[in-house]
């Protein structure tokens, strides 16, 4: 390649503002960004808002496509689901405050980007991240900075233009593809440089916090995740298992089952979705929610699960209510039940 | 005249970003002037596949919404 010759950079984009301003500073050097975006299965994006009907106000947008449309560089979205398990499951770094291995999670779309059959094609010259020195207090501290750099393979054609003041210059800076002067040294938890520079590139309306690109991060999320991964006794789960897991109200009143109960009419649909891949529970005599039951409940589970999803309805005071129950294999049965009272159900089964 | 041809994209059942993936991948294999008729369930498409449509250089021909599904009616381009 010519000294002049335009350099490709690959930017990981996850949809926050930090990455998006990223790719505009080397943009604004004159190098041909394109932008990667990963779905982990644990993402925070347009689905989630689109199933419950609370947000039906809310731009039902992908953040990454969005910042992809401000900056005007292509996207390319990949998905790693299948091999985020082991990183989510045994992540060698460990997990952040919550089941968020964001230390191990950086390294693999680090190497995802710039050593995929993707990059193969391209050709990027090196690689550019949103990450900014303090922000995070696991994977974004000083001494993880080196670590994504070497255990990720792309070593110093890792550049992260918000805080390269504060580390040592990178191959694309020493070869002169960017001028180091026109970097940042951002640094904390401060988000004013930020929007600062979001000022200056004129971008408006972008995702707010910069840390919400995924669910792990996210308590109640990620306590759900742990009883799914308790309750079933293995290290294991499928794509399902974790989209279930962002919607409707968790109920596990023991090991044997849980109960997903549907709380809107989108999540209702949403479950609809499932309902031939589970035992099912359809209210009958009133309006209420539809309901699946994960795991290998007996008859007296079954019938405890439609005692408490008849609490969930609008039979709830009635003296009796019918409902449908549907077995996998397509089996229905119309049952009688009397609604729980709110006493007889403990605090400890809402998941 | 080159040969354009008709696809159909199947993402009913699956949510965002999972039906743009799939254009995604068939996209890759198609060429300039290809159409791609996708109905999708989740109602993310409508705003996702159009982005997506935008940013790779794709024309949407149609998108509407009929008994609970979201069709959508793209070409590819020349990107
Ligand atoms: S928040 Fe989630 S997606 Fe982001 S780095 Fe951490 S584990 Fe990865």
């Amino acid at each position: 390649m010519t000294p002049n010759a335009k350099r490709k950079a690959v930017a990981l984009i996850s949809g926050g503002l930090d990455s998006m301003l990223a790719a505009k500073v080397i943009m604004e050097q004159g190098i041909d960004v394109h932008g990667v975006n990963f779905f982990t299965g644990f993402c925070v994006e347009g689905h989630t808002s689109a199933i419950r009907e609370r947000h039906k106000i809310k731009p039902k947008r992908n953040n990454a496509l969005w910042c992809a449309e401000q900056l005007g560089i292509p996207l390319h979205i990949i998905d790693i689901s299948n091999e985020y398990k082991d990183i989510v499951l045994n992540p060698k770094h460990g997990y952040g405050q919550h089941l968020n291995p964001c230390l191990d999670c950086k390294i693999f779309m680090v190497n995802q980007a710039s050593a995929s059959a993707y990059a193969a094609d391209h050709g990027f010259d090196f690689v550019v991240t949103g990450e900014v020195i303090g922000q995070r207090p696991k994977s974004q501290r000083r001494e993880a900075m080196p670590v994504i750099a070497r255990e990720s393979g792309a070593g110093d054609r890792l550049l992260r233009p918000l805080c390269a003041l504060n580390l040592e210059p990178t191959l694309p800076e020493r070869e002169g593809w960017v001028d180091r002067a026109r970097l940042f040294g951002f640094h904390g938890r401060d988000r004013k440089p930020q929007i600062e520079l979001a000022k200056h590139f004129g971008f408006e309306d972008f995702a707010q916090p910069a840390g919400g690109c995924c669910f792990l991060t996210d308590k109640y999320y990620s306590a759900k995740f742990a009883d799914l991964l308790r309750a079933r006794g293995k290290r294991d789960y499928e794509l399902d298992d974790i989209m279930l897991l962002k919607v409707g109200r968790h109920m596990r009143p023991t090991d044997r089952f849980k109960l997903i109960i549907g709380r809107d009419q989108g999540e209702n649909k949403y479950l609809l979705g499932y309902q031939k891949r589970f035992l099912n529970l359809r209210m009958v005599s009133h309006e209420g929610p539809l309901t699946l039951i994960d795991g290998a409940p007996n008859d007296q589970d079954i019938e405890l699960a439609m005692r408490i999803v008849a609490r969930y309805s609008q039979g709830r005071n009635a003296d009796q209510v019918e409902m449908k129950v549907t077995w996998p294999d397509r089996q229905e049965r119309l049952v009688r039940v009397v609604p729980l009272t709110p006493t007889e159900i403990p605090d400890e089964w809402h998941v | 005249m080159n040969g354009m041809s008709k696809h159909s994209l199947d993402a009913r059942g699956l949510l965002c970003p999972i039906p743009v993936i799939r254009a995604q991948e068939l996209a890759r294999t198609l060429t300039a002037g290809d159409l791609v008729e996708l109905v999708a369930t989740d109602p993310g498409v409508m705003h996702d596949v159009p982005a997506w449509c935008r940013v790779h250089g794709h024309d949407v021909i149609t998108s509407k919404e009929q008994d609970d599904e979201y069709l959508i009616q793209f070409k590819i381009g020349t990107g």
